[in-house]
Order: C-alpha cells, then sequence, then structure tokens
C-alpha cells in the first residue's frame, strides 16, 4: 500500500497522541507515588522524588501491604494452577476426545453465559458459602470465586491451542503403546506449553485485578487482596494521595511486566467470546 | 471416533454394563475423566448458585446470633421492588452508561483499529501500549482517574486554573458530570478491547481488495467507507453486542470514584445490587435482584450467540 509521507507522518503523529492518552494517566500515577503531601498539595510539577509512600504502606503502623500482597501472591498463582489445570485436561478432553457435538457445545456456551453474566449474580450465594464453610475471610474463599471466573477463559483458550495440534502424533503416540493419560501427558502437553503457560499468565493477571469478590468475601487484612487495599484509601475521609498511588502502581506491576511479554496470544484471550465475524 | 479400543464382552454378555464399565475405567475413560473436573466445578459453583439464588429470593433472610435464619414470604420481594425507588434509577443509569460507552467505544475502536493497521514500523509499539488499559486493575484505573478528576488538587483543575477559568468543573463530584466523568474512563479503559476485535476483522481482509479500490482511484475515506466498513459491518454488529453484555457487568471503576453517588447520580445495577447485600444487609432481596438480572442477561447473551452464529453463516 503507497501512501504519502505527509498522511504518514500525520497517522503517526496522531497515534502517538493516542500512546500519549493511554500512558499518561499510568505516568501521573507514578510521578504521584513519588511526591511527599506537601508536594501532592502544592501541585508542582517539578519536586524531588521519594520512596516514603512506598515504604509507608509496606511497613508502616496504619498500612497493610504486605499482607495484601501475601494474599493477592496466594490468590492469583492457585487460581493460574487451578485453571490450568482443570482448564487444560477439559479443553483436551472437549477439542479431541470425539463428544457429541451437543455436549461439547453445551458446555462452551454454558462457559461464554458465564464469562459474560455480571458476577454480581455470584456474589450473594458465594458469600453464604464462605461462611458456612468457615473460609470467609480468607483467600480459600477468593480463591473459589477467581477460578470459577476465569474458567471459561482458561478452557477456551486452550481449547484453540488443542485444535492447531496435529491429529497424527497422538495417533502415533497412541499406535506405539501408550494410553490417552500418557498420549496427552508426554506428547501433546508439551506442544501446547507456551499456549498454557499465556493462559496461567492472563488468569493469573485476571485474578489479580479482580474486586467484587475479594471484597464482598473478606472482611480482613487475613482474606483481602492488593485492589480491596486500594479501594480503602478512596473512602477514607483525608485520602492518602502518595500511598494510593503507590498501591496502584504496585497492583499495575504484573499488567505492565505481561505487556512487555505480549505476544498473540494473549491477545486471542482479551476477546474470549467474540467468536470471529 | 475416539482412540479407545472396544472393552471385551464380559462374562455375563450383558451389552450395557460392559458399556458403562468400560466408560469409567476402560481405555477410552480418559475423555471423561479429564472432562469431570470442570464438569463438578461447573455444576456446583454455577449451577447450584443459581438454584440458591431462586430459593433465596423467596425467603426473608437473616443473621441471628451468627445463625443464618430463612423465612418464606413467596413472592414478597416483588413489593419490595415497588418499594425501592433506587433500583428504577439505578437501570436508567445503567442505559444510558451501556448505550453511551457503546457507541462511543465503537467508533474509537474502529478508528484506532483502521489507523494502526496501516503503520508498519511503530506498529508493535502501538498494539502493546493499546492492551494496557485491559491488564491493569480497573481499581487503579479509577484511583489513577479520580487523583486528576479530584477538585483541589487534581490534574484537571490546575490546568484549568492556569488557562483562568474560574469555578472548574466538579467532575466526579457535580451530580450533572459524575456519570458523564464515569464514562470518559470507560471509554479509556475499554476502546481497546473493540480495537483488538476490530483490528482482527481488518487484517482478515484480503488486500487485493483495497488494492483494486486504491487502483479504481478510490481516496483513503472513500475505501473505507465503501471497501472497509460493508465487509466489517458484521463484526463490528458482533462486537457491538458483546460489548453492551460486558458493560453491564461495570462495578470496580464506579465503586472507586463515586461510589454510585453524588446522590444516585451513578448508581448502577451491580452497585445498587452490592449495596443491598453489604449495607442494608437484605440478603433475600439481593438474591432478588441477582435472579432478575441473570434472567435479563441470560436472554441477552442467548441472543448475542444466535446473532453473532447467523451472522457469520451469512457473512462469514
Amino acid at each position: 500500500m503507497k501512501q504519502g509521507a505527509p498522511s504518514k507522518i500525520a497517522l503517526n503523529l496522531s497515534l502517538l497522541f493516542v500512546v500519549f492518552l493511554i500512558l499518561f494517566p499510568v505516568f501521573y500515577i507514578v510521578q504521584t507515588s513519588l511526591k511527599s503531601m506537601a508536594d501532592v498539595y502544592s501541585g508542582s510539577f517539578f519536586f524531588e522524588a521519594k520512596m516514603m509512600n512506598y515504604e509507608e504502606i509496606f511497613t508502616g503502623s496504619r498500612s497493610n501491604f504486605a499482607e495484601l500482597t501475601r494474599n493477592s501472591l496466594i490468590v492469583s498463582s492457585s487460581v493460574a494452577l487451578i485453571c490450568g489445570a482443570i482448564g487444560s485436561l477439559a479443553a483436551y478432553s472437549l477439542a479431541r476426545l470425539s463428544w457429541q457435538r451437543w455436549v461439547a457445545g453445551g458446555i462452551i456456551v454454558w462457559l461464554l453465559f458465564i464469562n459474560m453474566m455480571p458476577p454480581i449474580v455470584f456474589v450473594t450465594p458465594y458469600y453464604l458459602w464462605a461462611r458456612a464453610a468457615g473460609i470467609y475471610d480468607t483467600p480459600a474463599a477468593v480463591i473459589m470465586a477467581h477460578v470459577v471466573l476465569n474458567m471459561p477463559l482458561a478452557v477456551i483458550m486452550m481449547m484453540n491451542f488443542f485444535a492447531e495440534v496435529p491429529k497424527e502424533l497422538e495417533e502415533a503416540a497412541v499406535i506405539d503403546g501408550c494410553t490417552q493419560w500418557q498420549a496427552f501427558r508426554l506428547v501433546i502437553l508439551p506442544i501446547v506449553r507456551p499456549g498454557l503457560a499465556a493462559m496461567a499468565v492472563l488468569v493469573f493477571v485476571f485474578s489479580w485485578k479482580e474486586f467484587l469478590f475479594s471484597l464482598s468475601l473478606t472482611t480482613t487484612s487475613a482474606g483481602r487482596t492488593i485492589p480491596v487495599g486500594i479501594a480503602n484509601f478512596v473512602q477514607e475521609f483525608n485520602i492518602r494521595y502518595g500511598e494510593m498511588a503507590a498501591g496502584s502502581f504496585v497492583a499495575m506491576i504484573p499488567a505492565l511486566i505481561l505487556v512487555l511479554l505480549a505476544q498473540r496470544h494473549i491477545i486471542k484471550g482479551l476477546t474470549v467470546g467474540a467468536v470471529k465475524g | 471416533m475416539g482412540l479407545g479400543t472396544l472393552p471385551p464382552p464380559d462374562s455375563s454378555g450383558r451389552l450395557k454394563g460392559v458399556n458403562w464399565r468400560s466408560r469409567l475405567f476402560g481405555a477410552g475413560s480418559f475423555k471423561l475423566w479429564a472432562l469431570l473436573p470442570l464438569l463438578v466445578v461447573l455444576v456446583i459453583f454455577t449451577l447450584l448458585p443459581i438454584l440458591q439464588l431462586l430459593q433465596m429470593s423467596v425467603s426473608e433472610l437473616e443473621f441471628v446470633e451468627g445463625e443464618l435464619v430463612s423465612e418464606f414470604i413467596g413472592l414478597g420481594q416483588l413489593d419490595n421492588l415497588a418499594k425501592d425507588p433506587i433500583a428504577g434509577i439505578a437501570l436508567k443509569n445503567t442505559l444510558v452508561f451501556v448505550v453511551a460507552v457503546v457507541i462511543i467505544e465503537t467508533v474509537t475502536g474502529f478508528c484506532l483499529a483502521v489507523a494502526i493497521s496501516r503503520t508498519k514500523t511503530l506498529s508493535i509499539l502501538y498494539r502493546s501500549v493499546v492492551i494496557i488499559p485491559l491488564l491493569i486493575p480497573p481499581v487503579a484505573i479509577g484511583t489513577m482517574w479520580s487523583l486528576m478528576y479530584d477538585y483541589n488538587y487534581g490534574l484537571f483543575t490546575t490546568i484549568l486554573i492556569e488557562l483562568g477559568v474560574q469555578y472548574p468543573p466538579l467532575w466526579t463530584a457535580d451530580p450533572d458530570l459524575a456519570l458523564i466523568s464515569v464514562i470518559i474512563v470507560d471509554v479509556w479503559h475499554w476502546t481497546s478491547f473493540m480495537f483488538l476485535i476490530m483490528l482482527a476483522g481488518i487484517e482478515s481482509i484480503p488486500p487485493s481488495l483495497l488494492e483494486a479500490a486504491r487502483v479504481d482511484g478510490a481516496t483513503e475515506l472513500r475505501a473505507i467507507r465503501y471497501v472497509i466498513l460493508p465487509i466489517m459491518a458484521p463484526t463490528i454488529l458482533v462486537a457491538m453486542l458483546l460489548r453492551t453484555i460486558l458493560a453491564f457487568k461495570v462495578f470496580d471503576q464506579i465503586f472507586v470514584l463515586t461510589s454510585g453517588g453524588p446522590g444516585t447520580a451513578t448508581q448502577v445495577i451491580s452497585m445498587h445490587i452490592y449495596k443491598v447485600f453489604s449495607e442494608q444487609f437484605r440478603l433475600g432481596y439481593a438474591a432478588f435482584l441477582s435472579l432478575m438480572v441473570a434472567a435479563f442477561m441470560f436472554i441477552f447473551v442467548a441472543f448475542y450467540l444466535w446473532a453473532s452464529r447467523v451472522l457469520r453463516r451469512r457473512f462469514g
């Protein structure tokens, strides 16, 4: 496609402006997180950067980010592991092991429903269950909810990956005397490992940023995750802007790392449910 | 066919028993065992909650000294709904919000997709940056924007005062501007989603078509209008329906930015149910509202799946 040089420059300039619009709020929050309260009040653009807000949220007596980060890490990695295991087994079975169409189709439609349902729908029953099971206000309750929320993504993403593996590979493995489990474990799984990793990472990030269930199923820092801690800042009478910004930036780190590794797989996972038009 | 081999006939020769047993333990049983954990999760954690919602919404629930006490009230929650003026406001706000963000994000997402599909060298930069809003926690998006909207120290106020504006807007604290402020944040957050779907659509258009249009002397704008748009129409429609469904979920940013206020200016459905549940602690009524939302979304999602299938068949 040939384009004139001026229009090309105009195109890139406007896109660079879009990049600026997207990155600016992130930059603004990093800047605020490095400001002392006095610098925030004065609103000055030039100031002496300090790490005090980060120190305060992790070690200060009024903050509990150390515990929240621990909970977030426990929750997100457990959810990624559980969704990875259950999701890839189910996806393999659905994509490759010749279920009748109504079974496979029914399960996929069901998963899409869960993916699209406003999560608030499940809040009241999960709350009662968590209390009845004695896991209210623990990471276990949050893990339970996040596994359900992320299962559609896990299964549908993995089904796409399994569908790309040539059928001959399993057939050869079975002829060589593998059971179906061995063919899956030793032949197919290693092939889709990059896809599995992308799925697990994406599930980790989605669990990491989830707010509603972390809020509803917990009440102290014994079970709360980082997003709930950040939201608490906003509800205080005197907002500690610097600390709020520092907490928000900590919460963004997994996402920013993921963008650096961004690949095709992750983009596919972000638009699950958008059946190709 | 599956890879499992036929089981040997068992001594009694009853075929049914053989099938049952071989399905569970035979060579082909892996297919079932691999699917079972997912089925267990789906039945226990998605089907049972819906049934429980049904049961809860015909009851009045209360915690008395830590014990859940439930009283059957039949359709009594309908009276509660009639007595709840905020439910109607929340529905109205949600509809305004959804319609506004879907229309705006369709336009911005489409323009962005057309523009980025034409870049080469910087394409990777654009594509990576654009997905950032979809990955960072919505709560952090809320705090970022509330820092910028802040009336005392926020960026917008500072700039407007520098420019000589005497009374800069209050943004999220102004009942007339609050919903618009929330919509602006949502556009920042979700344009990328529409962009990703549209970009996939544009990239699947054969380059020869655009080439032909250009050879025929079509300008850029005319090529977009007469080649890209008609081909993309089904994709755009599907993306709009999907975004509509997802927009009904909105909660996190509103919780951080306004908590539904000022007054009820940004009260949306999820926010309202959450308040009924956590502040008024009316579990039965919250369950009733949840069930209504679930039923409505169920119909909408079914329509979406049907429509996207039809469109794909007709134009795909």
